[in-house]
């Protein structure tokens, strides 16, 4: 008796120090208000799961907040395990070396079997090197589609349940909602983002060289956008703009309220938007493809992804890191997956959870909500893996600045256009300098 | 008769002002320092590659010319906020000062802006003039006047002065109220007896009486406008439209925060840092002598 009292004893005391020894990982973001939720409930099935490790999830604030907070944090030694960057910052991740370990190399070291082929072709290939080791783990991606109005689009005489495919029809729509009353027809929301980025690789067009920086010797790409088919485009928009039917709202996502309001007909921007549609829009609203302009050859190619990823941070210790490939091997999983697809309207980022959500009838109860995927999963070219560049936070706001130029009548879209390379190649021969020999 | 304290040891004097130096040096020199260092470096945004470059970050920026476009604009920038949020705020003060009744409640009303930080400040002026949703544009729209400060300049520096102005009227007010309170009242009753009207008193007793807090106050302004205002742009025009509203903090803050290029943005502080420095010296050797203490 007494001596399976004592046994009895030191197992608790052993479970108990086991307890305490619970290793914690670290995980900082950049999720809001529903996507906060869904973030802080992954943490918590994870954690619930098993008993050997405690994700802590931690809001950093915005995408670029959440960056810049871990980079002094790195420079301290106090990083966390787990760090979201959005798809703009990947470039200056993968110049860290030392900074980050490849998440491929953390989950084999630990025994999880990953299979970069489960993967998006267009989600996965943005992430993984040009010696095709995957860098960081994919998790929140997005998309650029297209949302429309329908009651104004019947008001106008147009057809709601066809949305215009191409260009050409896009601005006669737009003509046909202006003549119908409507003050605002069209107005496009994170401008380098839809108009230059998911443009170029929509239209198979060279963004910057070296295959948009994803390809060897990245750091040297330069930009491209100064091509015919983008002074088109943009020398279009500004005839829009001019005439009222396509009318500037602002930077990043500002745009997007005026489409919920109903002020606006139509809409480009992320698929991460229709959880604010489905909510608050009062009228009847269609999600399609992208336009793309028919006699541009290999249109329309695939779009380019946003969002983030997770990124592993280097110098912790092996426990941690076998904590964190079980985390990702916990929400790689099908099931988990998928309900993050469906719930946050984000890209479901392997096929497989894009499969089961198919099955279970969710696109047909939520038409549109497929756009996203559709246009991702087709077979990605060079021109179109995506845009991988460095000091893109700083381009970004060049596009804008050059762009709002256009729109207030001040350049013509060529000069903008130019004077956006001229810029941006500054900006990418200093990111070049600065990385060097790696 | 003479009030000075003489120390017998030299040491003490040192020690007694130790405190305050190593706070200075602390808090002051050795970030200025870090600044100057790091505006001669390029670096990786983590801190894994550093490499000395010289002068090649002021270089690249001088060869800018959105950059030297800044430059204006932060003069104008700076000039409308000193100039409006001084006019302002003295106006108010003079009211306040003249007020009988429930004058803490109108001084109260008056400093609470003050307690507001920038980025707020800017956000609730967004949401009054954001050309879809904001009450004042919608007003404007009615009388005929196309606001929207997302395409036009001019506007988009109009709002952000007005922001600006607004986040300082309190800290001006304070002092101008103080210094107002201070002018003996025989002098103005004299310039009264001497058949002065309230229009000639402020403008021959008040206001240069006011002159030591008026310089003081213009120091202060434009070291607000220039280093204090980049949440304020932040959240309303993102230096919008085109480069119309990035004064030289503001791509400071942007390129060194946001963008994470910390040898530019060094570059940019060091040379943000010289031109305040210049600004004073001017303001001290020259407006001072025009000062009646």
């Amino acid at each position: 008796m007494r001596i399976k009292h004592l046994a009895m004893a030191s197992l608790v005391a052993t479970t108990g120090i086991a307890a305490q020894a619970q290793t914690e990982i670290q995980w900082w973001h950049a999720m809001t208000a529903v996507n906060n939720e869904w973030v802080n409930d992954l943490a918590k099935q994870f954690n619930e799961s098993q008993k050997e490790f405690k994700v802590i999830p931690t809001y950093k604030g915005t995408y670029d907040e959440t960056m810049t907070a871990a980079v002094a944090a790195f420079r301290s030694g106090g990083a966390p395990h787990i760090l979201q960057v959005f798809e703009v910052g990947t470039a200056t991740m993968m110049a860290s070396k030392g900074a980050t370990v490849p998440v491929a190399k953390v989950l084999s070291d630990n025994g999880v079997t990953f299979d970069p082929k489960a993967y998006i072709p267009a989600v996965a290939s943005y992430y993984t090197a040009p010696n095709g080791q995957m860098l960081s783990f994919p998790f929140n991606s997005s998309t650029t589609v297209f949302y429309y109005n329908k009651d104004a689009f019947k008001k106008a005489g147009l057809n709601p349940d066809k949305a215009p495919a191409t260009w050409p029809e896009v601005f006669e729509a737009a003509k046909k909602l202006k003549a119908s009353g409507h003050s605002c027809p069209m107005t496009l929301a994170w401008m380098g983002w839809t108009q230059l980025e998911s443009f170029s690789t929509w239209h198979n067009v060279e963004f910057a060289t070296h295959q948009n920086g994803l390809g060897k010797d990245g750091f040297k790409a330069r930009l491209k956008i100064n091509s015919p088919t983008h002074v088109r485009h943009i020398e279009n928009l500004e005839k829009a703009a001019k005439a009222g039917e396509f009318v500037y709202k602002g930077r990043g996502s500002l745009p997007q309220a005026s489409f919920v309001s109903g002020e606006c007909a139509m809409i480009q921007t992320s698929s991460g938007f229709y959880g604010d549609v489905a909510k608050n829009a009062k009228f009847a609203y269609g999600i399609s493809n992208l336009p793309y302009y028919p006699d541009v050859k290999g249109a329309p190619q695939n779009t380019v992804i946003g969002g983030g990823s997770l990124w592993v941070m280097a110098g912790k210790k092996a426990e941690e890191y076998k904590g964190v490939a079980k985390f990702f091997e916990f929400i790689s999983q099908t099931k988990v997956q998928a309900a993050s697809h469906q719930r946050t309207g984000y890209l479901p980022v392997t096929m497989a959870s894009f499969d089961l959500t198919e099955k279970s009838g969710f696109y047909q109860k939520n038409p549109g909500t497929d756009t996203a995927v559709n246009q991702m999963i087709r077979k990605v070219t060079d021109n179109s893996r995506g845009i991988r560049l460095g000091n893109y936070v700083q381009i970004r706001t060049i596009e804008d600045e050059e762009l709002e130029q256009v729109w207030a009548g001040k350049k013509s879209a060529k000069e903008a256009l130019d004077s956006i390379v001229k810029r941006g190649d500054e900006l990418l021969t200093r990111f070049e300098a600065a990385n060097k020999g790696k | 008769m003479e009030k000075r304290v003489l120390f017998r040891s030299a040491w003490l004097p040192w020690l007694l002002l130790l405190p305050q130096m190593a706070i200075i040096g602390v808090f002051f020199f050795w970030p200025a320092a870090q600044a100057i260092l790091q505006s001669f470096q390029m670096e990786d945004a983590f801190g894994l590659s550093k490499e000395w470059v010289g002068f090649a970050n002021f270089a690249q920026l001088f060869q800018d010319e959105s950059y030297l476009e800044s430059f204006y604009r932060t003069a104008i920038f700076s000039v409308l906020v000193a100039g409006v949020g001084i006019a302002i705020s003295l106006a108010l003060a003079i009211f306040a000062d003249r007020i009988v009744r429930f004058a803490m409640v109108y001084k109260t009303l008056l400093i609470v802006p003050y307690a507001v930080a920038p980025v707020i400040a800017g956000v609730l002026w967004v949401f009054m003039f954001s050309p879809s949703l904001g009450v004042v544009s919608y007003f404007l729209e009615r009388i005929g006047y196309s606001w929207n400060f997302l395409m036009n300049e001019n506007q988009a520096m109009a709002l952000i002065v007005m922001a600006a102005v607004w986040k300082q009227i309190s800290y001006n007010f304070l002092f101008f109220l103080a210094g107002l309170q201070s002018i003996p009242k025989s002098l103005i009753e004299a310039a009264s007896i001497d058949g002065a009207g309230p229009w000639r008193r402020f403008l021959n007793v008040q206001l240069p009486l006011l002159s030591p807090t008026t310089f003081f106050l213009l120091v202060i302004n434009i070291v607000y406008a220039f280093f204090d205002t980049f949440g304020i742009i932040d959240a309303t025009t993102h230096g919008g439209p085109g480069q119309s509203t990035t004064i030289l903090v503001y791509k400071v803050y942007l390129d060194g925060f946001k963008a994470l290029d910390l040898g530019g943005s060094a570059a940019q502080s060091v040379i943000l840092m010289f031109i305040v420095i210049a600004l004073t010296v001017v303001q001290f050797r020259y407006v001072e002598k025009k000062v009646q203490y």
